[in-house]
């Protein structure tokens, strides 16, 4: 799979999830162009995070299709919805990384280790080329002091930090950030949203953004996504959704969310 | 006294070789009771459930007496180890799962957005997590198998409790060499114990 420009990087055809008998995602067309950023916001449980982790191979869906670099994730074969299997899978999931709300750090491995051990391992790189990229990206982000620390003693920012650095090791096409400062600390959200501002600002990296924090979605997304119940209700630039939003349940979201902010 | 060092010795071999076994067999029925093969799963499943629900003791006599009927003659060392193996296997293989559930989620999350294959993850991300996580309950294991090792002497296994025995229906003394093997598995007992916990220290404590 090559990232070729003429495909989007993400395409979803008539999505349907289901957890049980719970709808969660149902007739959901998304089309992410290379090198967008798109935020998704929307109250819990109206299906965001459940986007990315589709896209990142972590929930199976029950109907629809799911392009990724125009390679089919899941798509329709004889009227059943397939999955991508073997090598199909594997190199769909080397184009794109995921940042957790709870970092997800493995705790055994130091910071470099955390860094290093998915491109040794994975894309068969060796260790002093993987190294001295790793030793550049936790630069990057601030945390060149860190690499030999283990991740229980670093801070819950310095920790997603480390996440995000993580997941740029593996050089993806496809960055899905899901409610990266959720679980941070007011004070130390700003280190990581400097972190992600950079990363917006100076890649061609398509990102994926579940977000609450509304100003930081407004200041770095190309389009932003309101989603409600499992849909789509609104997709629009900042400006339209954040200034001018159509839609009834986009603006009483955004009143709730300002004034409680 | 030399009688008794040398069921010492039969004893600590039967403690260590069983436990390896027992850790190794258990990490296989952990593996097995995992298969996307449901029949495989429900039968390794069974297998545990029967070894688990019948006596050590039971289970000694039916290996001494059954597998020469089939033609395969093993020391009685041997069947002995490979019973204790078999009987504690069904323990560790709980204590594994246990260890494997107690790994947050978000673990497997991460593990497949990197990319790992199968048995990387299992290898370098979750059992390294799960095994400090479970080590005081295996340390329990380990010191009641050992003192379990006495019932091999119901089939003829000349460990410390067998040679205490031969020793005092000599001398018509039994008092001494109980005492003795009293004294000597609540010291090694005791040693295990704190072997086990600086064990623990060293890949608990560091991670937390």
């Amino acid at each position: 799979m090559s990232s070729d420009t003429h495909n989007p990087a993400v395409q979803m055809r008539q999505v349907e999830k289901k957890y049980g008998k719970q709808i969660v995602l149902s007739e959901l067309d998304l089309d992410v162009h290379q090198g967008e950023k798109l935020a998704l916001i929307g109250p819990s449980g109206s299906g965001k995070s459940t986007i990315l982790r589709i896209l990142m191979t972590l929930e199976a869906i029950q109907k629809g299709e799911v392009y990724i670099d125009g390679s089919p994730l899941w798509k329709n074969v004889n009227g059943k919805t397939t999955s991508a299997t073997g090598q199909d899978l594997h190199n769909i999931r080397t184009h794109v990384g995921m940042v957790f709300q709870h970092y997800n750090l493995f705790p055994h491995m130091r910071v470099l280790e955390n860094l290093t051990a998915a491109p040794i391992q994975v894309l068969n790189k060796n260790r002093e080329e993987v190294d001295t990229l790793a030793r550049d990206l936790l630069e990057k982000v601030g945390l060149a002091d860190k690499a030999e620390a283990w991740p229980a003693e670093l801070s819950g920012g310095q920790k997603q930090r480390v996440a995000i650095a993580r997941a740029l090791a593996m050089q993806p096409d496809i960055m899905l950030l899901d409610e990266v400062t959720s679980a941070l600390d007011p004070e130390v959200v700003g280190e990581v949203l400097d972190v992600l501002r950079d990363l917006a600002k100076h890649s061609g990296m398509t990102m994926l953004l579940v977000t609450h924090e509304m100003a930081f979605a407004k200041e770095i997304a190309d389009r932003v996504l309101f989603m409600d119940g499992g849909h789509i209700v609104e997709s629009g630039t900042p400006e339209q959704i954040f200034n001018n939003p159509t839609e009834e349940r986009t603006q009483t979201f955004l009143k709730r969310i300002l004034r409680a902010g | 006294m030399p009688r008794l060092l040398s069921g010492l010795t039969v004893t600590i071999e039967a403690t260590v070789l069983g436990m390896l076994l027992a850790l190794a067999l258990g990490l296989f029925w952990t593996i097995c009771r995992r298969s996307p093969n449901k029949l495989l799963a429900g039968l390794v499943h069974w297998i545990v459930e029967f070894v688990r629900s019948t006596p050590l003791l039971l289970q000694l006599y039916f290996f001494f007496y059954v597998l020469p009927a089939a033609g395969i003659i093993l020391s009685p060392l041997l069947t002995g180890l490979l019973a204790l193996g078999l009987h504690y296997s069904s323990y560790t293989t709980e204590v594994y799962r246990a260890g494997i559930d107690a790994v947050p989620k978000g673990q497997w999350d991460a593990s497949t957005a990197l990319g790992f294959s199968k048995s990387y993850v299992w290898k370098s991300i979750i059992m390294p997590q799960a095994i400090p996580r479970v080590l005081p309950i295996l340390g329990n294991y380990f010191i009641a198998m050992f003192k379990d090792t006495p019932l091999l002497s119901a089939i003829t296994v000349m460990e410390i409790f067998q040679q205490a025995r031969l020793v005092g229906a000599e001398q018509f003394r039994y008092l001494e060499p109980f005492k003795m093997v009293g004294i000597v598995f609540l010291i090694l007992s005791l040693i295990a114990a704190q072997m086990e916990i600086a064990l623990e220290k060293r890949y608990v404590v560091r991670h937390s």
